[in-house]
């Protein structure tokens, strides 16, 4: 019985293991923070990108492409260079902390909101543009109305992100260091003890990570439901 | 220049609105010549119809006057200093997704219109249109007829010296096009200068003043709506009120 992960599961989050419940806090800290920051500066960048012609624009919408499918081990490897003592951040003294965490998932999750949100917008625009123009707008006014009209989709976008972030381990192991209270997350922590060979602890933290992750996305839905209906 | 014909309406009472003028106005798409050069003014009283079969260039010209799209060659020019506040009403409402009262203070809000104002002036249109009801309706859940009523409420929220309506009515059915009907000459009565596409010859009897007859891209005459239904010009317009089929 002890053996079975859906058991080791059940019991851990019955339990209310203070330690697995510190785990669970920080993944979701981290990933919230990350998705929130990336939101702040992804959104109306690919905005921007939908709205503005300028010379390179093409170049910018492939690295943006691209940069969905950089390796979390990339971007980490990057934060690790720019935050260790030696790099051009160092005296911040981020590395090995939640902070770096951060910095490491928002670089993961930025070109996802960015990209995707220039191809909503842009879909967008085209159905809108001929209307934006009649009434006068300029492009740094048509922005924000299109976000706002663009709500739903990019909540979708959000989750995308989301999942990219919670699910990702190689950055916040490179810059995290995985250790123990500090920065261990739920990614790093399953990793850990597959490595010890405590398999069906660390089947257990995958469902407990699933369970979370599927739970966020079901709230997320139903908010969006909800507002689609009120607000069509 | 003669008195313009006007069903309905006592036309002494009105303000001429801005005039607008086309001088050699023509537009070129991929080196193919779309519309035009072509020359005209509107200084009557309208409402200006312009009429003509599919692919004339009426939406063309339509755009070309609000500055939805500039001229390859020629100028747009208006009699007043600088361009006029204008609306323009399309054959498929755009409205935001939002609800019905939000898309009339979401356009008054990008004129600059003072928060506390705006809300008054939403209301007032709505209640003009008929949509008070509907207001906190999201706009894309409304009928195609009530859709096409916002658009009209949110142009005139905005009180516009010119609006221009791209064949508004043609996905509509018959109670909707007496809605808007009465609506354009609604705006008519208010002094706004109207222009207006339709294929429909019926519609042009009931609304216009004026014609705008297009064929091939070329402006093939401008005439008072009465001269124009009774006695064309031009072989192209005898044929389209006729009835016959004209390319």
């Amino acid at each position: 019985m002890e053996n079975n992960a859906f058991y080791v599961a059940l019991s851990l989050l019955l339990s209310l293991d203070s330690s697995l419940i510190q785990i669970v806090v920080l993944s979701l800290q981290v990933s919230l923070m990350a998705v929130s920051i990336a939101a702040v500066l992804g959104f109306p960048l690919g905005a921007a990108v939908a709205l503005w012609q300028f010379p390179g624009r093409g170049g910018v919408i492939v690295i943006l492409n691209a940069l969905m499918g950089l390796p979390p081990v990339v971007a980490g490897l990057m934060v690790y260079l720019l935050l260790s003592r030696a790099g051009p951040l160092g005296e911040w003294g981020l590395l090995f902390t939640p902070g770096a965490m951060v910095i490491a998932q928002v670089i993961l999750v930025l070109p996802i909101l960015a990209a995707l949100s220039r191809q909503k917008v842009e879909e967008m625009l085209g159905e809108y543009r001929e209307q934006f123009v009649s009434l006068g707008m300029s492009r740094s006014r048509m922005m924000p109305t299109l976000l706002w009209d663009a709500r739903f989709a990019l909540l979708t976008v959000l989750l995308a992100g989301f999942g990219r972030a919670s699910a990702e381990v190689g950055a916040v192991m490179m810059v995290g260091g995985n250790i123990d209270g500090v920065t261990r997350v739920m990614t790093t922590a399953i990793v850990l003890e597959t490595g010890k060979g405590n398999l069906p602890l660390a089947l257990g933290l995958g469902i407990v990570l699933l369970t979370l992750v599927m739970l966020i996305n079901a709230g997320a839905y139903m908010i969006g439901e909800l507002s689609r209906r009120r607000t069509g | 220049m003669t008195s313009l014909h006007t069903p309905c309406l006592d036309t002494s009472v009105l303000l001429t609105p801005p005039a607008l003028s086309f001088h050699g106005v023509s537009f070129s798409h991929d080196e193919k010549l779309l519309l035009g050069p072509c020359s005209f003014t509107l200084d009557g009283i309208g409402p200006t119809l312009v009429m003509g079969p599919n692919g004339a260039g009426k939406s063309l010209l339509l755009r070309l006057a609000h500055g939805l799209l500039s001229p390859t060659q020629g100028r747009v020019v208006w009699s007043n200093e600088g361009a006029p506040r204008q609306a323009m009403v399309f054959q498929q409402p755009v409205l935001l997704r939002r609800s019905a009262l939000a898309n009339l203070t979401h356009a008054l809000a990008v004129n600059n219109v003072s928060r506390g104002q705006r809300v008054k002036l939403a209301h007032e249109a709505l209640d003009r249109f008929g949509l008070s009801a509907c207001r906190h309706t999201p706009a894309r859940v409304l009928s195609g007829g009530q859709q096409q009523r916002l658009a009209l409420a949110r142009a005139w929220a905005l009180s516009p010296q010119v609006l221009f309506l791209d064949e508004p009515t043609s996905a509509l059915d018959p109670a909707a096009i007496k809605a808007v009907e009465a609506a354009v000459l609604d705006f008519h009565l208010r002094g706004t200068r109207i222009v207006m596409t339709t294929h429909d010859l019926h519609q042009a009897r009931r609304l216009a003043g004026d014609v705008l007859f297009l064929s091939g891209g070329k402006v093939r005459e401008h005439t008072p709506a009465q001269a124009f239904f009774n006695s064309p010009v031009s072989r192209e317009a005898q044929a389209f009120v006729a009835g016959e089929l004209v390319e």
